[in-house]
């Protein structure tokens, strides 16, 4: 209970803190928006190329935006060591990781919506009919990447080229969130619209082994 | 004057030991701080004292030997505040805000109420809806003595707490001292040298590259510990 009511002040705080400044949700938006006309500029391509590559350029330019987003999200704690306050004051040191997720995962969502709008617009593509099936997809690829991304946030913070090692660790480390999420969204921009339960399946898998072993192991990420 | 009954805790330090790499921070640290006491914690920049403090809250973890509480159930930490150096505030929210949030996460009962004393209690009511980060360092240390008092801790753990005080906010901070100590709350505040803080204290502790070099509750000695470590 204790874990739930700390997670949920923890989490009001972060989308307080963000919603006050805008300073992720601005930066990257800019950042999506950059890339996906690059992108559009660079390929030119076909209505039927935009639906065989869109999908692995749209989970590319996302999993770019999102190592930009997860970064600050320990490093900010460092300026007045708040994450020191926080460790007194929480019962459960899980509960700080579970704001952070929870919040980030909110943040990559929003940035997901516009990216979406974005390509659909750049690539000639219909994304409306489809938007149920694709908020499923991108709800299980944001939860996998800003688990593994907070985690890494916690440990990359603390460490001497923290600017640069989080996106070093974490790129990698997300291929098996990757190319899940760009095959189910592929097969969703299909004619037939289907949701591929076995890439879906490797996403939820993927995602609970991670929660996982930050509830376990979470606390000593925070140690200094 | 009332009396922290039934919540009164001590510090066990035994046989502390803290490396970074090769450095040693803190060598075999073998001390207790009884319920009650106020422990003026002084040495040189680099000696160990915040590293001492950041062990008692338990925030690092010694490389050898453990810290335990008299007092407290076993296995249970009592309430704690802690100062230290880094403000341990979010900039990005109001003073109100801010302890509205600890409080909030450390179940203070009343907490709108206990916030606005504390807030009172710091001369920084009329500041409560300002962001922190318009806040002059003074006034920003005030709000950090205000989010450690939040939980009216059985222990107090202060790092040089008179950084950035003018001379108004310091008698304050030396009257709220001196009144949590006469509650029997224990205190350990690490201070560079005699000051009207210090004179507070009920024992003087030294350190020296991370050994204990001085300690003595006589208070006759406490000038010579402040200034080189001899107690007599």
């Amino acid at each position: 209970m204790k874990l739930l009511s700390d997670t949920t002040v923890l989490l009001q705080k972060e989308l307080q803190a963000e919603f006050r400044s805008h300073e992720l949700l601005t930066t990257a938006s800019i950042f999506i928006l950059i890339v996906i006309v690059l992108f559009s500029f660079t390929f030119d391509p076909t209505s039927a190329e935009s639906k065989q590559f869109g999908p692995g350029l749209l989970w590319l330019a996302f999993l770019f935006s999102a190592s930009l987003m997860l970064q600050p999200s320990f490093l900010k704690e460092r300026t007045n060591d708040t994450l020191s306050a926080l460790r007194l004051a929480v019962g459960d040191p899980f509960a700080i990781f579970l704001a952070k997720l929870c919040a980030n995962t909110v943040f990559l969502l929003i940035t997901q919506l516009l990216l979406l709008l974005v390509f659909g617009v750049f690539f000639n593509v219909s994304v409306l009919p489809i938007f149920p099936k694709l908020a499923l997809v991108f709800f299980l690829g944001s939860l996998g990447i800003s688990t593994t991304g907070t985690a890494l946030s916690a440990v990359s913070s603390q460490a001497r080229m923290r600017e640069v090692l989080l996106p070093i660790l974490l790129l990698p480390l997300l291929v098996p969130v990757l190319i899940p999420s760009a095959e189910a969204t592929r097969a969703l921009f299909e004619p037939e619209h289907a949701l591929r339960w076995d890439w879906l399946g490797i996403l939820i898998a993927f995602d609970v082994v991670f929660l996982t072993a930050l509830w376990l192991f979470g606390e000593y990420l925070l140690e200094e | 004057m009332s009396q922290r009954v039934g919540q009164l805790a001590g510090i066990k330090f035994s046989k502390i030991e803290k490396q970074f790499g090769k450095l040693y921070a803190l060598r075999r640290l073998d001390f207790d701080v009884a319920p009650g006491e106020c422990v003026a914690l002084t040495g040189r920049n680099g000696s160990g004292k915040t590293t001492l403090l950041r062990i008692a809250t338990r925030l690092t973890r010694p490389t050898r030997g453990e810290v335990t509480f008299t007092g407290a159930a076993p296995g249970e930490t009592p309430a704690i505040g802690y100062v230290s150096h880094a403000l341990m505030l979010y900039e990005e929210l109001t003073a109100a805000e801010n302890l509205l949030l600890f409080a909030k996460l450390l179940e203070v009962p009343n907490l709108a109420a206990r916030a606005a004393q504390l807030l009172e209690a710091a001369n920084l009511t009329s500041r409560a809806s300002s962001l922190v980060r318009t806040f002059s360092r003074g006034m920003k240390q005030r709000l950090a003595i205000a989010r450690a008092l939040l939980q009216e801790p059985s222990i107090l753990l202060l790092d040089e707490p008179a950084t950035g005080l003018d001379t108004e906010s310091a008698a304050r901070l030396v009257n709220t001292i001196r009144q949590l100590r006469d509650e029997g709350c224990t205190i350990v505040m690490s201070v560079h040298g005699e000051s009207e803080l210090s004179r507070l204290a009920t024992r003087a502790v030294r350190l020296d590259a991370g050994a204990l070099i001085a300690d003595t509750r006589d208070g006759a000695t406490f000038q010579n510990v402040f200034a080189t470590g001899e107690v007599s």
